[in-house]
């Protein structure tokens, strides 16, 4: 899939823009949903091999393994102009996953973390990791159906968050709710880059 | 020729050939790290040799033709983004792609009317 307007003509074109946007959060509580509703959803297969993760255990210095992981993942491409396109990318949940994490959080300009209230403690290891790194985060709490309703502060209180990231409701299934969820992202990231740098 | 054996060779029974012995074996791409949402745009050079060249690099080639991501290609060839990669780095080592850094668009680094931009744009979607 191409776009169109680019010039590659070393510098006298405008450069192409790509935003990455990274949707995280446990298993089930609606990503590729929220991906799908927004987006033009396409199919991604990384298979990696295990030397990376299995390095500290593997002695066998300079025989690649035979084992590979994969992960069947979906990205989404929002095109908003010809030269400027959002990619959002739900990031595995589990763990074992750590290697796709930070393959896909390099450059990320911020994330959603998708949370289930059902279900709280699985976005836990998400906000860590996107504490730790410095990526500007919001937590979209996905409403399902027969989920006890909870405040918003009761949630903020339960995750221990930052006063000044925002949490937000929505149904991953409506195009309008997921639209609101990302420019809820955006327009945090736009508060982060105007407040002075920490420490 | 369809034949009662072939129905088994759908993608749901996963790849037919392991990933890896299209890199014949490597694991990691030559030269410098590029990133998932790096441009990749075909060069049209020629080049003497193409014999080390295998047919998945050929369709990598293939959907670099008019630019896209590194991304979109392993989407569009359907093969794992590791293997895409090495292929992608071996074009680049030939000269036959160019692979070109995203703009930063880090939070602290991107730049403000980029990002009004990106509101108006999803406001408008």
């Amino acid at each position: 899939m191409a776009y169109g307007g680019y010039e590659a003509n070393g510098g006298s074109g405008r450069r192409h823009r790509a935003i990455k946007i990274l949707l995280a959060g446990g298993f089930g509580v609606g990503k590729t949903t929220l991906v799908g509703a927004v987006s033009e959803i396409r199919p991604l297969r990384t298979e990696e091999p295990l030397t990376e993760s299995g390095r500290t255990v593997d002695s066998t210095i300079g025989v690649e393994r035979k084992t590979t992981t994969t992960v069947a993942m979906d990205f989404g491409r929002i095109t908003l102009r010809e030269d400027l396109v959002l990619y959002l990318f739900g990031t595995p949940g589990q763990e074992r996953f750590w290697f796709m994490w930070d393959e896909l959080a390099l450059g990320a300009l911020g994330a959603v973390v998708l949370a289930d209230t059902r279900r709280l403690a699985d976005c836990f290891p998400a906000i860590d990791y996107f504490e730790r790194r410095e990526i500007p985060f919001i937590i979209a709490l996905n409403v399902f159906e027969g989920a006890r309703e909870y405040s918003l502060e009761d949630v903020r209180t339960a995750l221990d968050l930052d006063p000044n990231v925002p949490i937000i409701m929505c149904d991953a299934r409506s195009r309008e709710s997921a639209k609101e969820v990302l420019i809820t992202l955006i327009e945090h990231v736009l508060y982060v880059a105007d407040s002075p740098v920490a420490r | 020729m369809p034949s009662n054996n072939e129905r088994w060779l759908d993608a749901e029974a996963g790849p037919v050939v392991r990933p890896y012995a299209l890199t014949r074996g490597r694991t990691r791409p030559v030269g410098e790290a590029f990133d998932l949402v790096a441009t990749v745009i075909a060069t049209n050079a020629r080049i003497a040799d193409p014999g080390g060249l295998g047919p998945e690099h050929m369709s990598v080639l293939q959907f670099a033709r008019t630019p896209t991501t590194v991304v979109d290609i392993a989407s569009d060839v359907e093969l794992p983004l590791g293997v895409v990669r090495i292929l992608l780095a071996d074009l680049r080592e030939i000269g036959l792609v160019m692979i070109e850094a995203p703009v930063p668009m880090k939070a602290r680094q991107i730049d403000r009317n980029t990002l009004r931009e990106v509101l108006h744009g999803l406001r408008g979607l």
